[in-house]
């Protein structure tokens, strides 16, 4: 009797694993070389994407010397829109993000927000931040020399490792101390409207050097801005060297030694992981249901408009195998798209249509964010009883859940398991 | 104890057999290939599956799910501020977020492994005092209250720091094998005035809606307050307030079984642990003796609104179990006679029943806590000598296993028991006493492959 027990107990388990499994066991591709192909121009996107952001990159570094030669409004605002355009390759490149380590593992450096912005520079005075977070308050540009509970933090010299070192200073990530948004932040200062129209006003006499100095310690100001352009074109340059072909040992190496639906899994795994728990969860709708600017992902440049838009590119672009570079050109080649077209049409073309869809939802939020008249940024959109603003923001919500409902169900039609994704 | 023999191993044939016999009044416990149905576990032990949602979700959920974790997650400030939504931290608390204490989803790490970090906070109750409202269900210490807040926000004052000391203690197997143990004595730093207090390491958040999600009356039907099925073993239901249905009813969560809800421990942990007032718990948490605290600015009323309250409480619920590791392994098998020998599944139970449950995935669901979720006699060893509820002194809710080996292969360095006084499992075992003891003893007399095999099943829960 006990024995017959054990028995049935143990096909119970084994049955319900078996239905775990299924959608792995139902995987039918075999045509290798097409996986290997597909690997190879999975990761010619990748290249590519972050070679346009390490280009924009190098723009923005430049320009933030012109500005630095010679601080004028001009000059800022030229920063400023060499920002504005570095950010165009990078939220493309986030779609590679989710299932590939490397890049999961670099990209808090580049891209980590909200940050306590005490950490770098002066704030205003109702400024509030992390309670118990010792970095929130530090100001390295006004103190080169700040003790630490007993530990002495020397910043008299800023440089990009200097930079690198205090991040997430004290194991808190609010303290950004790098990246496109501490960038960001020195370009443009805090944005004090709150839920208002404008974004920050800093004064580029802020850069200025002797008496024309705003709010003291120019020099260091200049520094830190200097060093921070340097270390994100840094850190480009190392991501573009593991998507390189022909390198032994980086990353896209170890990716073409994947099996095939691995690849597949990850475009799936991450696809799903941007648009839901990333852009529409953590970016749109805590945003929204906390009415609050500080979960604004750009809230200085109020650009989060842009920066939506391009992720949601991003997923269209990795769906088609598609990518159209900074000088125009267009790269395609073999992709989820091409196999869910021979495999699940019907599916497929749902899913042109739910892409198309989450596009122009979030192009709508652009086009009232630009709008010329009467333009409302992503901050008031989020305001309490902005109907018209939820509205929007629910939309391109709505979109990309549906965009990924159709995605999980032609992946499991065309037998991608995307919990292969994270084999790597 | 269920025939745990002592001393003498008899023949792994022999002891199935045994057992069958023994415990012929109720079923065998099956020996569980996972944790729960697939639904809710996740596909890998990774270092990020304990933050998973359940596979169960849909996107739409998984959206919610995304908006419970940012509230969990992310810091909250002081009021007033711009962010409305996540102000109202304090005026006294112990950790500015939830995910400060239960880092990655993970145990609370104790002072002595983290000195200034967080995961282990005191619970105090006046001394000597029985006398509790129903709904308290202890006697607040006049200056302290319930529990020690070692942060405040500006113009406030913390209300002290904890102190420890380790004791050291040594357990001697049948064999020889030697076990130092060690007991970490807590105490209010700078004051004489010391109340009744108890250490609590933050628990690990694994299976929570699924232990949501059993009936009362299952609990209820499972409790042996007088012991009449005679085993040595008298599980008791803790009648713990419930604060939305203004009564008693079953505990479940906590150290103690000292919350009868997932919604309700979420609520409590943000009005006791973080200073936040919700619709259940509306009002700050001051002391009597302490006027300075009423006075500071609120976050609104309430600071956590009943919509964010429920996502972090269903974000909790809905997070996906790590799977058992090893399933194939022979030596699981052995661990696992080993354990039913020393008696330990009469309160580690190891499978359980959910009933209906608003989060549909986890209704009706048969899973596999290794927990009957009852208070039990532990003994004067782990006694805390603090009341809660119905649970005395001495009493403690039996600790969920599954999980165990994550754990231990994920987060590495984990501590266990109420005050994390245990750096292994081997440990902890040998500090269970009171109506455990048996099962103590028949640990200390098994050999080094027994003790190896138990602590291997242990390992892949």
């Amino acid at each position: 009797m006990h024995r017959l027990i054990v028995l049935f107990c143990s096909l119970l388990v084994a049955g319900s694993a078996l239905a775990g499994n299924a959608v792995s066991a139902a995987s039918n591709n075999k045509d290798s070389h097409y996986a290997s192909h597909y690997a190879s121009h999975y990761a010619d996107l990748a290249h590519a994407v972050y070679e346009d952001a390490l280009l924009t990159a190098r723009e923005l570094h430049e320009a933030i010397e012109r500005f630095l030669a010679a601080p004028s409004p001009r000059s800022q605002r030229a920063a400023q829109n060499a920002w504005v355009q570095a950010r165009i390759p990078y939220q493309q490149s986030e779609v590679f993000r989710f299932s590939n380590p490397v890049v999961d593992d670099w990209e808090g450096q580049l891209n980590s927000w909200p940050l306590d912005e005490g950490l770098i520079d002066y704030v205003s005075d109702d400024y509030f931040y992390e309670m118990g977070n010792i970095g929130a308050q530090l100001n390295i540009i006004a103190n080169p020399l700040i003790d630490l509970g007993g530990d002495q933090l020397d910043s008299r010299d800023i440089s990009p490792e200097l930079l690198a070192s205090l991040h997430e200073l004290g194991g808190s990530e609010a303290n950004v101390a790098t990246g496109y948004h501490a960038i960001e932040f020195l370009l443009w200062g805090q944005d004090l409207n709150g839920n208002g129209p404008g974004a920050g006003e800093r004064p580029h006499t802020d850069y200025v050097i002797g008496n024309g100095c705003s709010n003291g310690h120019c020099e260091r100001r200049r520094a830190y801005l200097r060093a921070a352009a340097e270390l994100l074109v840094r850190d480009l340059e190392s991501m573009v060297a593991q998507w390189a072909p022909d390198q032994s040992g980086n990353y896209r190496a170890q990716l073409a030694a994947l099996p095939a639906d691995a690849v597949l899994a990850k475009v799936v795994f991450s696809m799903g992981s941007l648009a839901l728990g990333e852009l529409s969860g953590e970016r749109m709708k805590v945003a929204l249901e906390a009415n609050s600017t500080e979960d604004e992902h750009d809230c200085f440049s109020d650009n989060t408009h842009w920066s939506h838009y391009y992720n949601v590119l991003g997923l269209k672009n990795l769906y088609l195998g598609e990518y159209q570079r900074l000088d125009g050109r267009w790269m395609k080649g073999p992709s989820l798209a091409q196999r869910a077209a021979e495999q699940a049409p019907e599916l497929h073309q749902q899913m042109l249509t739910a892409l198309d869809a989450s596009l122009a939802a979030v192009r709508q939020i652009v086009d009232a964010a630009e709008d010329r008249d009467t333009p409302v940024k992503f901050d008031q959109m989020i305001a309490e009883g902005n109907r018209g603003g939820a509205l929007l923001i629910g939309a391109a919500i709505n979109a990309l859940v549906q965009q990924t409902a159709t995605l999980e169900q032609l992946a499991q039609a065309i037998g991608v398991d995307p919990s292969l994704a994270n084999r790597l | 104890m269920a025939g745990a023999p002592s001393g003498r191993r008899p023949a792994t044939a022999l002891l199935a057999a045994l057992l069958t016999v023994s415990a012929c009044s109720k079923p065998p416990a099956p020996l569980a290939n996972a944790p729960a149905g697939a639904a809710l576990v996740h596909a890998q032990r990774q270092h990020n599956t304990l933050q998973q949602p359940a596979p169960a979700l849909s996107p739409q959920q998984r959206l919610d799910f995304s908006l419970g974790r940012s509230f969990f997650r992310n810091p909250w400030v002081t009021a007033p501020s711009t962010t409305t939504a996540r102000d109202g931290l304090g005026p006294l608390y112990n950790a500015n977020s939830c995910a400060a204490c239960h880092q990655d989803n993970g145990r609370g790490r104790t002072p002595e492994q983290a000195p200034r970090g967080h995961g282990l906070l005191l619970r105090l109750s006046a001394t000597g005092a029985n006398n509790t409202a129903p709904e308290l269900g202890i006697t607040p210490h006049p200056l302290y209250g319930g529990q020690l807040q070692i942060r405040a926000v500006p113009g406030a004052a913390a209300e002290g720091q904890l102190q420890w000391q380790q004791g050291l203690q040594e357990r001697v197997f049948a064999d020889g094998h030697r076990v130092q143990l060690q007991r970490p004595h807590y105490r209010i730093a700078n004051t004489e005035a010391q109340p009744q207090l108890s250490p609590r390491l933050a628990p690990p958040l694994i299976g929570l809606g699924l232990l949501d999600a059993i009936a009362d009356q299952t609990l209820l039907a499972s409790a042996d307050p007088d012991d009449r099925d005679g085993d040595g073993i008298s599980g008791r239901v803790n009648q713990v307030w419930d604060v939305q249905a203004q009564r008693l009813r079953p505990g479940r969560f906590g150290w103690k079984a000292g919350q009868p809800t997932l919604l309700q421990q979420v609520a409590a942990a943000f009005s006791e642990d973080m200073g936040i007032t919700s619709a259940l718990f509306p009002s700050p948490v001051c002391p009597a003796a302490n006027p300075q605290c009423r006075g500071l600015p609120q976050g609104g009323a309430p600071e956590i609104n009943a919509k964010l309250l429920g996502a972090v409480s269903d974000y909790v619920a809905s997070l996906a179990l790590p799977p058992f590791a090893n399933t194939d392994d022979p030596l699981r098998q052995r661990g696992w006679q080993q354990f039913q020998r020393a008696g330990c599944q009469h309160c580690h139970q190891p499978q359980q029943r959910s009933g209906p449950h608003h989060l549909p995935w986890l209704a009706n669901q048969t899973f596999y806590p290794f927990t009957d979720l009852l208070l039990h006699d532990m003994g004067e060893g782990l006694a805390d000598h603090r009341a809660e509820f119905g649970a005395n002194g001495r009493e403690w809710r039996t600790a969920p296993l599954w999980g165990l080996g994550w754990q231990l292969a994920v987060a590495g360095d984990s501590r266990f028991l109420h005050d994390g006084r245990a750096r292994n499992l081997l440990e902890a075992i040998l500090w269970h006493g009171g109506e455990a003891q048996s099962s103590t003893q028949a640990v200390l007399a098994m050999d080094a492959s027994d003790r190896d095999a138990l602590i291997y099943f242990l390992s892949t829960l």
